[in-house]
């Protein structure tokens, strides 16, 4: 397995609590790894932590190999890592459509003056981006709502936005902070199918999830966070009959 | 999503009708039209009145960049205007400087000011930006009270030549109205394609909310300094517009209540749109002309029709335009 993202014992206080405590793990360049936990066992910190949010207290995120510790989420994603949000965080009074083309920022070039003059090679790029914002838009199937405001989108279909938002800055590796979170099941349904597609269209994808039933469905791997340690990583038919596992489930 | 009753159709957003049409917002530049040429007809007082508003017309396309676009709180702009109009008054009377120059000199000064306060404090969040920048208007204003020897003081400037390039010179009331009018619809069709682009986007991407925008790569304070320098270059030509235009400055002309005003009129006008700064800015310096019959009662007037508006259209008479675009192409 080629790692794309590597986590060395990651430690995060927060005055005498310890939040994320001493976990290593890595996700392969290809596929898809869940990191699953009971409530409070420091799945969204760690999160924080590779995204950039927060720095670690102590511990190393190596992106394909490059020590990323401590660079800022627009530096990261810049180098191919880029995230959604527990609470969808979309631009909400920018259409679906310009929601995405936003995504195209670390793809596309230009500022005042391109703005301002328009020049042919500005123009073409628009045109680029408005094209690729439709295909990211259908492959979430999202393509009737392309014109509506965001603020007004059903839940749902808010999170698939921003997971085709995220996939517009053509991110080696997506990390989906519980994209089930408040899903209906066919919404969920719907969401898995998006992730599977996007791990077999090439780009490595690392979630963090609740919902044990897409987890099992979609992850290729999975890393299993109790009180800030990991306590079990394998496939899904290994980790659910983990009894470390089970004892943390339930209780 | 293949059962999502809550969307009401995909034809209600455009898809099937792409061109959405635009009366309402045609509706808000055909009145700030009909304002402008009846100052231009009938001249006189109005055109005074008219004119001050295309100067703040300036200011606040400016400032609608910063807050309306960025979502960021600016106190200070009155400084960059101060320093645009300071730079022009003093380039054209004590050195006879062309006005045009001594305009792009102006701008140069605002930008390097701009850019020294903007490096540091726009990396403040929230009310910190918004204190530090009141605080740059206040020491703007003593600089021009206490630098004699350059602004002379309370006394201010005179003499200042009209405004004109080569052999043109706008005197009369008709030319300066004209020139304005020019400048305001420029700075509204740069609005609308900043809006449209990829710069317009990362600003919008910085308003919406921070933390998504730097997960998508958008260096959010870099975008924030951009922003604000636009603001500041505009609010820089707005002064150097108003030095030549009056003739006269002092440092009263960029106090604390050039931003009231202007914040008043970014409000009423609109936050975000095109056309929000020129019908805000006419709108806000009209009403009290409207009212001074009403005598003893025309600050009650303007209060309340301010506080109507206000309740009636929250996101100024531009956006309620807006809005009702939206809603007829659905």
């Amino acid at each position: 397995m080629t790692a794309i993202l590597e986590v060395t014992k990651a430690t995060r206080r927060f005055g005498g609590l310890v939040a994320v405590n001493d976990v290593s793990f890595k996700v392969s360049s290809t596929g898809v790894t869940a990191v699953i936990g009971p409530n409070g066992a420091g799945k969204t910190t760690l999160f924080n932590i590779i995204s950039g949010s927060i720095p670690p207290s102590e511990g190393a995120i190596l992106l394909a190999g490059e020590d990323v510790t401590a660079l800022k989420p627009e530096a990261k994603a810049a180098r191919g890592l880029v995230r959604t949000f527990q609470l969808v965080k979309l631009f909400q009074d920018l259409s679906a459509t310009e929601n995405v083309k936003v995504g195209f920022h670390l793809k596309s070039r230009g500022g005042l003056m391109a703005a301002l003059f328009q020049p042919a090679w500005a123009k073409q790029a628009e045109r680029e981006a408005e094209e690729k914002a439709a295909a990211l838009l259908d492959l979430v199937g999202l393509s009737k709502v392309a014109r509506t405001s965001a603020s007004v989108l059903p839940y749902g279909q808010q999170r698939l936005l921003e997971i085709a938002r995220a996939l517009a800055a053509e991110p080696r590796i997506l990390l989906l902070d519980e994209p089930a979170a408040g899903l209906n099941a066919e919404e969920s349904e719907r969401l898995a199918k998006t992730i599977r597609r996007i791990a077999a269209d090439g780009t490595a994808v690392l979630l963090i999830e609740h919902d044990m039933k897409l987890v099992m469905d979609i992850a290729d791997e999975v890393v299993v966070l109790d009180y800030g340690r990991k306590i079990a990583q394998g496939t899904p038919e290994a980790v659910k009959r983990d009894p470390a596992v089970l004892a943390a489930y339930l209780g | 999503m293949t059962n999502s009753p809550s969307i009401t159709s995909p034809e209600a957003h455009g898809l099937a009708r792409p061109r959405t049409r635009h009366f309402g917002s045609a509706a808000v530049w055909v009145l700030s039209a009909a304002i402008i040429g009846y100052a231009l007809v009938f001249g006189g007082y109005m055109a005074t009145i008219v004119a001050f508003a295309l100067i703040y017309a300036v200011f606040v396309s400016g400032l609608n960049v910063f807050m309306g676009l960025t979502a960021q709180v600016s106190f200070g702009q009155s400084a960059f205007a101060a320093i645009g109009g300071y730079t022009s008054a003093v380039l054209t009377t004590t050195y006879e400087w062309a006005p045009l120059p001594g305009m792009v000199a102006g701008l140069v000064f605002a930008l390097v000011a701009a850019f020294l306060i903007g490096f540091p404090t726009l990396r403040l969040k929230g009310h910190y930006l918004a204190m530090a920048t009141l605080a740059i208007g206040l020491i703007t204003y003593e600089i021009a009270v206490e630098w004699e020897s350059v602004t002379q003081g309370y006394l201010g400037i005179s003499g200042i030549p009209p405004l004109g390039i080569g052999p043109f010179e706008a005197v009369s009331d008709r030319a300066i109205l004209a020139v304005l009018s020019v400048i305001v619809v420029i700075l509204a069709f740069a609005v609308t394609r900043i809006r449209r682009s990829r710069l317009g986007r990362a600003f919008s991407a910085v308003a919406g909310s921070e933390e998504a925008a730097s997960a998508l790569g958008i260096n959010v304070s870099r975008y924030k300094l951009v922003s604000f320098l636009i603001a500041a270059a505009i609010a820089s030509l707005s002064g150097s517009l108003f030095v030549h235009v009056v003739g006269y400055v002092s440092p009263e002309v960029f106090g604390l209540h050039m931003v009231i005003l202007a914040f008043t009129m970014v409000y009423i006008g609109g936050l975000g749109t095109v056309a929000g700064p020129l019908i805000g800015a006419l709108i806000i310096s009209i009403l009290p002309e409207v009212f001074r019959g009403m005598k003893d009662y025309q600050d009650l007037a303007y209060g309340v029709t301010m506080i109507l508006i206000l309740i009636y259209a929250p996101k100024g008479i531009a956006g309620v335009a807006d809005a009702l675009d939206a809603r007829r192409s659905a």
